[in-house]
This record gives C-alpha cells, sequence and structure tokens, in this order.
C-alpha cells in the first residue's frame, strides 16, 4: 500500500480525476482554487480527459453543472463560502433536474465580517435544497467520499446531486498520506455515468425544471426528491460495504469513536472531530467514559443510526461550528428532534458554538464541556447554550476595540 | 442584408407553413413574442433545445404540456446561457467520445425576455459569448417585466407609462442599447427581427443557424397587455416600429454593422405613440410637445449617424 503525502484539496481533485469526471464547470475562491487549478494542469498535461470551462459566477457554475449532468455527462464541480452563498439559487434548483453530480464544497465562513478561515454556515445554507452531504474529517476521507459521492447520487433509487464538504485550511491545505487508488479498482467500483432518461438529445425530447400549476402537483414533485433523500440511506450503506470490500476503508453513515460504553460523548462533523478523538483519548486515560460520534451523511440524515448510536448515553456534548442568529447550533437542535420522545435515549443534549471562522477549539475546552455535560446529566438539568470564547481572546479583541476606537476619535479631530 | 446572400425566404410565399409550434399556450391574445418565436421555431427546426430564463415564456412549458416538438430546459432568471454552456458543452463532449451520432446533435437556443437579457442575465450571456459559445440567443423584448405586470425593465424606452413608472412623464430612463453591448463582445453575428417582418426574420434566423459560434437575436414584441392596446393592432404597431425608425432592423456580422431595412421616408414616431396606452399621457389631455419632441430628435438622431455611416 502505497501512500502520498497530499492536501485535502489534492484528495478532492483526485477524487474527481478517478471518477472520470468529463466535465468541471469552474469559478475560483479560496480555499478552494487548488482543487480547480490541480485538475486544469491535469487536463492541459494530458492526463485527464476532461473539459474545464471557468463560468463567470458560481451561479452560472452550477447552472452549468446542472444542465451539463441532464445532458448526459459525469460532472464534478467545487466552491466554497460566499460562492456557494451566490450559487444558491441554483443549488436549490438543480436537484429538481434529478440529473446527479458531485459538488465539492471547502467550507468558509461567511460575511460579515469577510473571513478566509472555515466553519459551517456556508455548507449547512445547502441543508434543505437537496444536495445529499457528505461530511469529512481527513484526506483519505475526501478522496474516498468523493467516490462515494458519486456511486450514491448516481444509484437509480436516488438521482440527486451531492455535496462532499472539507474544511477549509484545516483540511484542503492539511497535507496527509493518503492511499491514491488505481483507475481500475475505481471503475470497479463506480461504473460509467448512466443519464437513464434525462437526456437531451434529438429525437428524444425532453422538458426539464419545467412549471406545475397547483399545490398538489408542486408536493408531488417535492415529496419525490425528498423520498429519493431519504432511499439514500439504505443506497449509502450498500455502496460503503461495497467500498470497503474492494478497498479496506469503512465509512459507515455515522462513526462512533470509543462511544459504545461511553456516558458522554461528544457530537460534530468535519475536521475537527480529529481534536475531539485526541480529547476523548486523554479523557479515557484519566477515566473518564467518553466518546465521539459523528455523522458523516449529513443529507439524508442518518436518525436511526445516531439513534443506535446514542442509546443508553447519559449525555451528549453537541459542537456546533455553525450559528443560527437567534437560534443556536444547527446541529443540536437536529439531533434533539431526532431524539425526543424515544426511549433510552439521552436525558441531556448540552450545546456548545465554537470554531467559528476557523477559531481553534482547544483540547481544555474538550475537557470543559465534557465536564459541563457530565454535571448536567448529575444535576438532570440541560445547561444553557454555551458560545466558546476564552478571557484571553476577549482580551486581545479589546486591544483592537481601543485600536479602533482611537482611530475613529483622530478621524474626528 | 448583402445581395450575395443565399437564402430560401425571398418573399412571403416563400415562408415555411410547418407550424412546428403548437397550439394553445397560456400567452395573452396577440402577443408579439410568441408570434416571433413561432416564426422562428419553424426555421430552426425541432433539433433544437430552448434553455428558458424566467418570463413570460416559461409559462410554454406547463407539466405535462410543452408546445415544442424538441427540447426544453428551464434554468433562472439570470443563467439561461450559462444552461446552453453546460449542454452545448456536455453534446460536444459526448459527440467526441462517438456517444452520440452527429444527427442527434442539437442546436441549443437560449430563449429569455427582456428583464433577463439586458439585465440579470447579462454577465452569464458576457461569459457565453466570451467563450465563442456555440448557441443562439434569442430574446422576445417587450419592454418591460410584462409577465409581472410590466414594471420598467432596462429595456422600457423613455416616457413609457408602466407599473412602477406611473407619473406625467412615464420612465425617466432609456432603453439601452443591447444590440451594441452584444456586438461589442464581437460573436458570430447579432440582429434585430420583428415578428411583423417575417421576411426579414425568416432570413436572419436561416444565417444565424448557418453560423457556428455566438449568434444573437433580439425581437421587439409588441405586448398587447403591457403596452395597452388591443390584440388585434399588434401586427400594426409592430410595423409602425419599423416605419417610424423606432425599431431599427440590423445585423451584426464580421465587425460591420448593416441595417437590413431603412425605413424610405420615416413615418413621425407619433404614429406609433398614439396607438399604444402606454403613451397615452403624451397625447392626454394636452400634448406633452417637448416630450414627443426628444423621442422624434433620438430618433432623427440615430439614423442620421446611420446615413453618415453609409455615406
Amino acid at each position: 500500500m502505497t501512500r502520498t503525502l497530499i492536501t485535502g484539496n489534492a484528495a478532492a481533485a483526485w477524487g474527481a480525476r478517478l471518477a472520470g469526471a468529463e466535465y468541471v464547470p469552474a469559478f475560483p475562491i479560496t480555499p478552494q482554487t487548488e482543487i480547480i487549478e490541480t485538475l486544469a494542469g491535469w487536463i492541459d498535461a494530458g492526463e485527464m480527459e476532461c473539459r474545464l470551462v471557468t463560468l463567470e459566477s458560481e451561479h452560472s457554475m452550477i447552472t452549468a453543472a446542472g444542465a451539463a449532468a441532464s445532458t448526459g455527462v459525469r460532472v464534478f464541480s467545487a466552491t466554497s463560502s460566499q460562492g456557494l452563498l451566490y450559487g444558491m439559487e441554483m443549488v436549490y434548483a438543480v436537484p429538481g433536474y434529478r440529473a446527479p453530480f458531485v459538488l465539492v464544497n471547502v467550507s468558509r465562513g461567511v460575511q460579515t465580517p469577510v473571513t478566509l478561515e472555515p466553519d459551517h454556515n456556508d455548507v449547512l445554507a445547502a441543508r434543505d435544497s437537496g444536495f445529499l452531504q457528505l461530511h469529512c474529517a481527513t484526506c483519505q476521507e475526501v478522496l474516498d467520499s468523493t467516490l462515494i459521492a458519486y456511486r450514491l447520487a448516481e444509484d437509480h433509487r436516488v438521482r440527486l446531486p451531492a455535496l462532499v464538504n472539507l474544511d477549509g485550511f484545516y483540511l484542503s491545505f492539511t497535507r496527509e498520506p493518503v492511499e491514491i487508488p488505481d483507475r481500475a479498482a475505481v471503475e470497479g467500483f463506480l461504473p460509467p455515468y448512466d443519464p437513464e432518461t434525462t437526456r437531451f438529445h434529438a429525437g428524444e425530447p425532453v422538458s426539464q425544471g419545467v412549471v406545475v400549476l397547483g399545490g398538489a402537483y408542486y408536493s408531488y414533485f417535492r415529496y419525490e426528491q425528498h423520498l429519493a433523500a431519504q432511499r439514500a440511506l439504505e443506497v449509502y450503506d450498500e455502496v460503503a460495504a461495497e467500498f470497503a470490500q474492494q478497498f479496506g476503508r469503512s465509512y459507515d453513515a455515522v462513526e462512533t469513536y470509543r462511544s459504545e460504553d461511553a456516558e458522554i460523548v461528544f457530537f460534530m462533523i468535519g475536521s475537527f472531530s480529529t481534536k475531539a478523538k485526541d480529547a476523548v483519548d486523554r479523557l479515557r486515560e484519566a477515566g473518564q467514559a467518553v466518546g465521539l460520534v459523528r455523522p458523516r451523511l449529513l443529507r439524508p440524515y442518518p436518525a436511526e443510526a445516531l439513534r443506535r448510536a446514542l442509546d443508553g448515553k447519559k449525555g451528549v456534548a453537541v459542537i456546533d461550528q455553525n450559528l443560527s442568529m437567534g437560534m443556536g447550533g444547527v446541529l443540536h437542535g437536529e439531533l434533539a428532534g431526532a431524539l425526543y420522545g424515544r426511549a433510552g435515549m439521552p436525558s441531556v443534549l448540552a450545546s456548545f458554538i465554537g470554531g467559528l471562522g476557523g477559531r481553534d477549539i482547544a483540547a481544555e475546552e474538550f475537557y470543559e464541556m465534557a465536564a459541563v455535560t457530565r454535571r448536567a446529566c448529575r444535576e438532570g438539568s440541560t445547561p444553557p447554550p454555551r458560545l466558546l470564547y476564552t478571557a484571553d481572546e476577549l482580551r486581545q479583541m479589546r486591544k483592537l476595540q481601543a485600536v479602533a476606537h482611537a482611530e475613529r476619535m483622530e478621524g474626528k479631530q | 442584408m448583402s445581395d450575395e446572400t443565399i437564402t430560401l425566404y425571398k418573399h412571403m410565399k416563400d415562408l415555411p407553413s410547418n407550424r412546428l409550434l403548437g397550439t394553445g399556450t397560456p400567452m395573452c391574445a396577440g402577443c408579439g413574442g410568441l408570434l416571433a418565436i413561432h416564426q422562428a421555431y419553424d426555421i430552426l427546426g425541432e433539433k433544437t433545445v430552448f434553455v428558458n430564463a424566467a418570463g413570460c415564456m416559461t409559462l410554454l412549458a406547463v407539466y405535462p404540456y410543452t408546445p415544442f416538438r424538441g427540447s426544453w430546459l428551464y434554468t433562472s432568471m439570470a443563467s439561461a446561457p450559462a444552461g446552453a454552456q453546460g449542454v452545448r458543452d456536455a453534446l460536444d463532449i459526448q459527440l467526441a467520445r462517438g456517444r452520440i451520432k452527429p444527427e442527434e446533435d442539437l442546436q441549443v437556443v437560449v430563449l429569455t425576455g427582456d428583464g433577463a437579457a439586458y439585465g440579470m442575465g447579462m454577465s452569464s450571456t458576457s461569459s457565453a459569448i466570451e467563450h465563442g459559445l456555440d448557441f443562439i440567443y434569442l430574446c422576445y423584448d417587450n419592454e418591460g417585466y410584462a409577465n409581472t405586470g410590466q414594471q420598467s425593465s432596462p429595456a422600457t424606452p423613455h416616457g413609457a407609462r408602466t407599473s412602477t413608472s406611473t407619473g406625467p412623464q412615464g420612465f425617466g430612463g432609456h432603453k439601452k442599447d443591447l444590440f451594441a453591448i452584444w456586438a461589442a463582445h464581437r460573436p458570430a453575428y447579432v440582429a434585430t427581427v420583428i415578428a411583423t417582418e417575417p421576411v426579414d426574420l425568416a432570413r436572419k434566423i436561416e444565417k444565424a443557424k448557418g453560423l457556428k459560434g455566438s449568434r444573437l437575436i433580439i425581437a421587439l414584441s409588441p405586448c398587447p397587455t403591457g403596452w395597452d392596446f388591443d390584440p388585434r393592432e399588434t401586427v400594426e404597431i409592430g410595423r409602425l416600429a419599423v416605419k417610424t425608425g423606432m425599431w431599427p432592423l440590423k445585423e451584426y456580422e464580421n465587425g460591420k454593422v448593416t441595417h437590413t431595412r431603412v425605413p424610405p421616408k420615416r413615418a413621425p414616431v407619433e404614429e406609433y405613440l398614439e396607438k399604444q396606452g402606454r403613451f397615452a399621457h403624451l397625447f392626454h389631455p394636452r400634448r406633452n410637445e417637448a416630450m414627443l419632441a426628444e423621442i422624434q430628435a433620438r430618433v432623427d438622431d440615430y439614423w442620421a449617424g446611420v446615413e453618415a455611416d453609409h455615406g
């Protein structure tokens, strides 16, 4: 087994290359650019038979992706943050074409203020769009999830586009040893794209994306998309099992780490979960029964698998790297919805917001979250949501505010 | 149009009578846009995929019906040209790999109103032309956001009353020169047409069909509901748009603009304006001489420039 040291972005590009993506509508945005530059380099060097076209916006890019998939080719694209938001009209529109393709999102916090560093508010804005969502924690997982995403999205029971998410900087620019499978092996796992009946060509006219008049007709098509997304749960299990058999790497819809006998578990998505794993190991060394539960699949929502993973646990520390203003953490609300009213489920779901805009979550903070959750379990009351922020961070912020104030005063004189 | 052009369409009797576009669409009676599409479709034929942006014509394809014998893809208001890019590229990829036969290929036709063409969709159109995208763009220009009740758009003419310009002076802006904007990109072909000049329209669609690259056509589309006139006046108003010089019929090719119908003696613009309720405030309760003169002067200036160019 040879492993190569590559970034998360390169891993995403390798995923597209090995999947035999034939068409890449593109638009550059930090921290995604390395993906399209890598693909463009391979295409120009004749190493990848593919057409890459730079559109003038992500809105156009996602339109072209949906249109090309509807015409019968395997499509790959990638974006991030503002780009995903700029294309959001089409992110919601193209799943209804039922023409699958894969879109990689390199997570980055959304404005305002402007940042280049990651959190999950961008990708969660696409939560209700009809795109399937796979969330990655390592560079290897980025490559493998891209391949799995094609199989899943193209399955005739599903036929929806899929979004593969990796965190900007922490994964996009981090080099990890990655096993790059050979093309022949991938072809065994992922057959050529079958456009089924959705394909523009002379002789068999197709109308795509048309109007319906009336809520009942509208509802029918929307329910169809929802049911297809739900079917993707069982299809995912099949596809992941086949992937494990062929490549020896397992990707359950919900990853559990030392959680079988845990009383308290961390619950989160993305690359910061590797920090949580490290904290779990330390807490275990200190004699605490702590584990991690990480959904890889966020859409469809693996509610049943999560209930199995959390059955019998005392408390869950839900760590959201996103913030729904005026509500709190999105993952927390969704998990509560999946667990509420079911026997055997943890009685405490403590909510923590952290890791916004690339802010680190320190080991001590994981220990503290575990302690807060444990205390809540003992006292039998759910603590109020916590926004992670240290006294030192506040001191640094106050310094900047003092500078800003001084600058403003100077300007007035 | 240059004399050496070989055309099937010299007279009205030469026009196709195949009537490819189905009937029973929900368009308004007397719709000048539908008339242009109907004429263009007869020449383009059924080996087409229409890529549509939000507008009146979005209601042509309502599940489970379509008046088209070929294909249709609705995208969004801003990105129909990007949809055309995706379809064209995917067809080319499959042609190159032998997955579809040349006879299965399609002509990709973007179909949008002026709201998309003159405004929201301009960025994606510019991108498509810059890529040299092989497609036809057909804009039905009814000079307002007609599908939502004729609010002012970037194509609305100066002085017209719209549902968002209801004051005594009407719309204060000036109709954007989309022909010039498109031509500045140096695409393969740009033309203006109107359905009430069907031979001119047919020859331009025929020419566009025979060319490769980006070919863009603006069809002025008299709109009974938006412009406020009786549906039976559509043809007369269309003819007057040309006779008065308000809607110059022209084409751009190889860096050169040619006028295909130069009205020998232009009728006064008020003959065109007075037939439409959207300009009624220029005549009643009293004539707005200043604005009528201003509109006439702009048209005269335009044609003076044309005559100077043509020597």
